[in-house]
């Protein structure tokens, strides 16, 4: 299965300029009152509105790196829920069992699931296409099982999941905790995207990105394949696992099957609606997958999943090529029309 | 030494229905370039189907093949309008609506039908048992090893075969010869769900019937068509019994039942690791 | 006496560039017509677009006086035109008589097919030889052969062959053109061949027409064409 239909016609060099170009300051000015706008988020929602837009920004983490490993790198991953449980179970451990801070989890998270997503980045490495899938979908599949697993109950506790405190709101700040915990995503995913875009746009990128299109020209350019595609979901586990960590945190609770196969369907049904191989994509991608499912709900109590099915469906056929895809398409509409009144 | 025997004969009948189901993903595969990710709740619909009928008092051996007729009409409908809209769509885009069908089967059956899990009666008469097998298991053979056999004898000598067989290798000389290639698509797809129905339909009375009930089978067929060689529909039988005594021996020996799906597959892969083709998957050398 | 296929104003395009401007040409009935030009003149898309094959059209197209612009390329294959494209387009995963099975396919007369297994196996006795092989692994000259077996198998009015003698060696050239010239006289096929060796071509063809750059430059009957001075001086070289 190859990822060649999402072939960009721009190139990475090409995008890199372009962002430098006149467009840039629209394009900061918007990326700031994104911002500006997701700050007022806590004061103005109630406090469930605010625990939903921190899943958002959670997803948004995780898509962004799912979205670095299928869309920039070609590598399918039907398996990233497994990275992110995999974060959310390391958190819970260091402070179920060991009391540690809820932030020291972030970077130990991080480094865990990066080394993780490399080692089974290295074998995966001869599967392509198909085999991949399936390496990637047994991962799904295997990780509630070995959450579950007898013999690491004592760390994992079993089929009853473990229970984490709530994160404690800072000494003189005038914050309520799902208020605080929000700010704290925030920031974090504000980090991650920054880390996100400045990897994608520098050399690194492009020999991501080389990779998918020309493997064989890649690596007579230099570019070790082995290390780059290793590294590249090693990054991509990474980011699945500090949204994990942060799922944990919000939701005060671990428990194996809230990491099952759907999970990581879900993240791959995000990347897809929001934009494959883009960046802003992952917060589309987010609110779909966390407020859709809610919609359905809505619409039909006992054929909910079938509403969402349908939905991704028709979606998919409006937006073939995802939220960004039709906005850059828009785009490239209005700016036609712009060139011939000129 | 009779419980391993026993291990295996229920493994090779079980890998009869990973073979069944990995059969319909192959034929899909050969002519689309896509693995059909709810094929397994596709026939886990054309099960619940067949049980209503048998509930509502129609023989089992009339209600099976009118399921499997049921069945062929789906996936005809399915990939003629649900899919055929997408057939210049990107590869990940067309996984998504796979993904879309199988939540749509799922919910749907779980509306319809309900979420308890349904006891489906065996329909093979109990005198078949032996010591060694059950009826069910050696019915079991016997259905799945008689519709791989016709399958084989309709695509190696019927026109309509052979033509299918063409659409799949070569669409555009298939047009040149007057092949409608877009109308065998949607046969093919029709062909594949009923082959899949079968596969349900065996394996409702060992996994009871439930919406969640093929979850586990289809990834077992996924991995048995690419264990036999995912361009190769004679490798979907061998892959399917491979894995079902793989499944059946790392359950009872190597590591129990909680993590044996885990095991399988992870012998699985370590098989494709060194066989990227699988066992059996075809390279013919051409000459130019 | 109309012609079995009539071209007026075609243009055609791959995607957004397009490739031949309004070109019109005819065959007729019974006659081997012959469409001439360098490389990259676009006869092959000329040919595609006839079968309505990848390529998106603009203009009139008549078979036997019967609009086809606007049908699938099956659909055309049914109304008998059989088109030996490019490359062959062989089955080559599928066996020699597989291959001629397949070319048989939108016939009804099933009764009549038989003979005709016989009639290509008279022309091509290698075919007969190679029969349960798969047609990948013949030789060139071979496979081309087996493209117009499986064509003839159709029962063709009209036969598109699409550069027959590329790639292959100049006995087994020569071999193929005296079995084209046979089948169009003793069938009364018409043939409609695509051809860069000009030489060859003008030797099998009545009529021709020359290609340039998308334009139909030039029309006239084959000996006319062989004692033109610019044909002579650019495509026979002499």
């Amino acid at each position: 299965m190859t990822m060649t239909g999402y072939t960009e016609s721009l190139t990475p060099a090409a995008a890199a300029r372009r962002n430098f170009g006149k467009g840039r300051v629209a394009r900061i000015g918007c990326v700031l009152a994104v911002v500006a706008l997701a700050c007022l988020v806590p004061f103005i929602g109630t406090s469930y509105q605010t625990l939903q837009m921190t899943f958002v920004l959670i997803y948004a983490i995780a898509l962004l790196g799912l979205n670095i490993l299928v869309g920039y790198n070609g590598q399918l991953s039907l398996g990233h829920g497994a990275f992110f449980g995999l974060g959310a179970y390391i958190a819970a451990i260091m402070m179920h069992h060991f009391g540690l801070p809820y932030w020291s989890t972030i970077p130990v998270v991080a480094v865990l699931c990066l080394i993780g997503g490399f080692l089974f980045g290295l074998p995966a490495l001869r599967l392509e296409g198909h085999y991949l899938a399936l390496a990637t979908f047994s991962l799904a599949l295997a990780m509630p099982q070995i959450l579950k697993y007898p013999a690491f109950a004592q760390w994992t506790g079993g089929f009853m999941g473990l229970v984490i405190s709530p994160v404690p709101v800072p000494a003189g700040v005038p914050l309520s905790s799902d208020q605080w915990l929000y700010f704290f995503c925030l920031a974090l995913t504000l980090v991650m995207f920054l880390i996100g875009w400045n990897l994608m746009r520098g050399r690194t990128g492009q020999a991501i990105i080389a990779i998918r299109d020309q493997p064989t020209a890649a690596v007579s350019m230099g570019i070790n394949l082995a290390y780059y595609k290793s590294m590249t979901f090693g990054v991509s586990a990474m980011y699945a696992g500090v949204a994990g960590a942060l799922s944990a945190l919000t939701a005060q609770f671990v428990s194996p099957d809230s990491f099952d196969f759907f999970l990581s369907i879900s993240l791959l049904v995000g990347i897809v609606v929001g934009g494959i191989a883009t960046v802003s994509g992952a917060i589309f991608g987010a609110v779909f997958i966390q407020f859709i499912p809610n919609i359905a709900e809505h619409i039909s109590k006992s054929a909910s999943w079938a509403v969402y099915g349908v939905a991704l469906i028709g979606f998919m056929y409006l937006m073939p090529q995802g939220v960004v895809g039709l906005i850059r398409r828009l785009r490239g509409v209005i700016s036609g029309a712009k060139r011939s009144a000129a | 030494m009779d419980a391993l025997l026993f291990q295996i004969t229920s493994g090779i009948t079980t890998g009869f229905i990973y073979a069944s189901l990995a059969l319909a993903l192959v034929m899909i595969f050969q002519s689309t370039n896509h693995i059909n990710f709810a094929q397994g709740e596709m026939a886990m619909f054309s099960t619940y189907i067949a049980f209503t009928l048998v509930q509502a008092g129609v023989p089992f051996w009339i209600a099976f093949p009118t399921t499997l007729l049921g069945a062929f009409v789906m996936g005809f409908v399915i990939e003629r309008f649900v899919l055929r809209p997408f057939a210049d769509a990107p590869v990940l885009t067309i996984v998504i609506v796979f993904i879309g069908l199988l939540v749509i089967f799922n919910s749907i059956a779980g509306w319809i039908f309900g979420y308890e899990m349904q006891p489906f009666p065996s329909p093979f008469p109990h005198s078949w048992g032996t010591r060694l097998v059950s009826a069910h298991q050696l019915g079991i053979a016997v259905v799945t090893l008689s519709v791989l056999a016709a399958v084989y004898l309709f695509f190696r000598f019927t026109s309509l075969g052979l033509a299918m067989r063409a659409a799949a290798q070569n669409p555009v000389s298939s047009r040149l010869v007057g092949i409608r290639v877009g109308l065998l698509l949607a046969v093919g797809w029709g062909l594949a769900a009923a082959i899949g129905a079968v596969a349900g339909i065996m394996a409702a009375p060992i996994v009871f019937l439930e919406p969640n009930m093929m979850a586990g089978i289809m990834i077992y067929a996924f991995a048995a068509a690419l264990l036999g060689g995912i361009n190769n529909p004679a490798g979907a039988v061998p892959g399917g019994i491979i894995v079902g005594v793989l499944e059946n021996l790392a359950g009872a020996y190597v590591v129990g039942t909680e993590l044996k799906l885990t095991t399988a597959l992870v012998m699985i892969l370590l098989v494709l690791l060194i066989r990227p083709a699988g066992l059996f998957g075809r390279t013919l050398r051409t000459r130019v | 006496m109309t012609a079995i296929l009539e071209i007026r104003d075609l243009s055609v395009s791959y995607g957004a560039s397009r490739v031949i401007f309004d070109a019109s040409l005819g065959v007729r009935p019974g006659s081997v017509t012959v469409l001439l030009g360098a490389n990259g003149a676009g006869k092959t898309t000329l040919l595609r677009a006839i079968c309505n094959m990848m390529v998106r059209t603009r203009g009139e197209i008549r078979l036997e006086g019967q609009p086809i612009e606007n049908m699938a390329t099956e659909e055309i294959a049914r109304l008998g035109v059989a088109h030996v494209p490019d490359g062959r387009g062989t089955f080559i995963h599928m066996t020699v008589q597989e291959n001629l099975q397949l070319g048989a396919y939108g016939r009804r007369d099933h009764a009549a097919v038989g003979d005709d297994f016989e009639r290509i196996f008279a022309y091509f006795p290698r075919l007969r030889e190679r029969r349960a092989q798969p047609a990948g692994t013949l030789s060139g000259g071979e496979q081309q052969m087996l493209a117009i077996g499986r064509a003839l198998m159709s029962r063709p009015k009209l036969l598109l062959l699409d550069e027959p003698s590329f790639g292959l060696a100049p006995l087994v050239v020569k071999e193929i053109f005296d079995i084209l010239r046979a089948i169009n006289r003793a069938d009364g096929v018409s043939i409609l061949l695509v051809e860069q060796n000009a030489n060859l071509a003008l030797s099998l063809a009545d009529y021709g027409y020359l290609l340039e750059t998308g334009r139909i430059v030039m029309h006239d009957t084959a000996s006319a064409l062989s004692n033109d001075d610019s044909i002579r001086r650019v495509y026979l070289g002499y």
